[in-house]
């Protein structure tokens, strides 16, 4: 696609087949402590 | 849903439900803006008239760009549809009573004065306190009951400074790691401190032990003695900057944070940055100061206006760091497109009051630290368990589609419906929304994303 360029990402539609087994680490668990968000957490599914 | 925005020269689409990013040229983003309203016949006409003066624009051209919008929404990577509402619950549900992280508050008390601490000065609105072994060895015991089929527990020492009860946390480790093996768990333990009290045993044992510390240093000389002083007044940086010199010098190459929080007085916080990699730390975060409006370390709306234009500054510099062969973390901005959370993650909210608790030097729980000194917030204690079963369905039920407010905001699988503490302390209700607080964060995921951008094409290159 000469106008589009689109970058490698985890598709989470999929994600919703084989996600949520709960080990990776809680939100607020780091170093913020004041302001959650989840996009930067990591998947711990495949180290369990 | 697609958010569309401009930044560092980059035209960037998001496609929220999918977690596709695009990076297009100006016409591919004209198309996709009209691309939901408009025919094939429409956007040829209307960007044919637009580009006029373009020659590399042709209707050709255009149609092409057109079907492939069209292919990338066949593909699921383009107007994806949100079909998560329905699932948002069901994780938290399925996970039932599980307990994975727990916040251990050993000292409600501390040895600095910081006027802007949430935590008032580390006695949360109470008394001071220290905890007990025994309270922290019934706090860990609660938790491997309640663990389920999680293997990874977390465990964060918190205060106040948690420095000033040092032998019980290096007793509740030791008791942690017996336990590991006869229940089949794996605990992370984090310390965050002031670093007042660092010495070569903290150094060592924390090296060791701490899978991440999270060191308390606000940049600036002048920034950080503001307002992180001690009882008589006086600064702390020039006692607390070479302990964690010593402290990360040592740690080889494991997890920590030099965490700063920004204010009204230092809107500019990539000074505070720049000063912190002056240092030699290369792991940062910088928060924006949690506080009632009236405050005067408040963030006012033209402070909230430069942290905005600092959060790009930051983005510009940490990728000439990185083209330097110099980089650096940056808390906020750190996103692994390829392996980062799945959907269930993305929707269930934060995790506090269910899977994450703060437990008080006496006991008690509460759904995270932010609300210890809440009455009404007490869950129950680390003997009997959660006895307040509907403050913990109250809890269960925030997630990224749980506030009204959220519903149009691109940003809500990043956040998962932001901290519920925040919109508490904003609103009254943990289903309420921190707006200027989202309105930083959604800057920072912008950011954080048009770095990525900005990697792939030098990549390319």
């Amino acid at each position: 696609m000469e106008r589009i360029k689109t970058l490698e990402t985890r598709n989470l539609c999929e994600s919703a087949k084989n996600g949520g087994c709960g080990e990776c680490q809680t939100s607020c668990q780091s170093a913020c402590k004041t302001s959650c968000g989840v996009a930067n957490q990591k998947c711990e599914s495949a180290e369990k | 849903m697609v958010h569309q925005y401009q930044l560092g020269g980059y035209h960037i689409v998001l496609d929220t439900c999918s977690g596709a990013i695009h990076v297009v040229d100006e016409v591919a983003y004209d198309v996709i803006a009209l691309y939901p309203d408009h025919t094939p016949d429409e956007i040829a006409a209307a960007l044919m008239e637009k580009y006029a003066a373009r020659p590399d624009v042709t209707e050709a051209d255009l149609r092409g760009c057109i079907a492939d919008v069209e292919a990338l929404k066949a593909e699921g990577k383009l107007f994806t549809e949100d079909t998560f509402e329905d699932m948002a619950g069901t994780f938290k549900e399925r996970s039932g009573d599980v307990v994975k992280a727990l916040c251990l508050h050993v000292a409600h008390t501390c040895n600095l004065n910081c006027s802007y601490c949430f935590a008032s000065q580390g006695k949360y609105h109470g008394d001071r306190a220290l905890m007990s072994f025994e309270v922290g060895k019934q706090a860990l015991d609660f938790l491997i009951a309640h663990s389920g089929s999680r293997t990874n527990l977390e465990v964060d020492f918190f205060g106040g400074e948690p420095l000033m009860n040092w032998d019980v946390v290096k007793q509740l480790v030791a008791y942690a790691r017996t336990q590991e093996q006869p229940h089949h768990k794996k605990f992370r333990f984090t310390l965050t401190t002031n670093g007042m009290l660092i010495d070569d045993d903290v150094i060592d044992f924390s090296n060791r032990e701490m899978s991440n510390v999270v060191l308390s240093l606000d940049g600036r000389k002048e920034i950080h003695d503001r307002l992180r002083v001690d009882y008589a007044g006086n600064g702390s940086w020039e006692r607390i900057v070479p302990k964690f010199q010593k402290l990360v010098a040592a740690r080889g190459g494991k997890n920590y944070y030099m965490r700063g929080t920004f204010t009204h007085a230092n809107p500019d916080f990539l000074k505070d940055i720049q000063c912190m990699l002056d240092l030699g730390f290369t792991e940062l975060s910088m928060e924006p100061v949690v506080c009632k409006a009236d405050d005067p370390a408040a963030l006012t709306e033209a402070d909230r206006k430069i942290v905005m234009e600092q959060y790009e500054e930051l983005a510009g510099l940490m990728l000439a760091r990185e083209k330097e062969g110099k980089p650096f973390t940056f808390y906020h901005y750190m996103l692994d497109l390829t392996g980062g959370p799945c959907i269930y993650k993305r929707i269930s909210g934060c995790g506090s009051g269910t899977e994450y608790m703060a437990v008080t030097p006496w006991g008690d729980l509460y759904p995270c630290h932010q609300f210890v000194g809440e009455e009404r917030y007490k869950l129950g204690d680390v003997w009997n368990g959660v006895t307040a079963a509907a403050l913990r369905e109250e809890f269960r039920s925030c997630n990224a589609y749980a506030r009204p407010a959220c519903a149009d905001c691109w940003a809500k699988l990043y956040c998962s419906g932001g901290c519920a503490a925040n919109a508490y302390h904003a609103t009254g209700s943990i289903r309420g929304v921190y707006e200027p607080g989202c309105e930083l964060f959604r800057k920072r995921i912008e950011c954080a994303i048009m770095m990525k951008a900005a990697e792939a094409a030098e990549a390319e290159n």
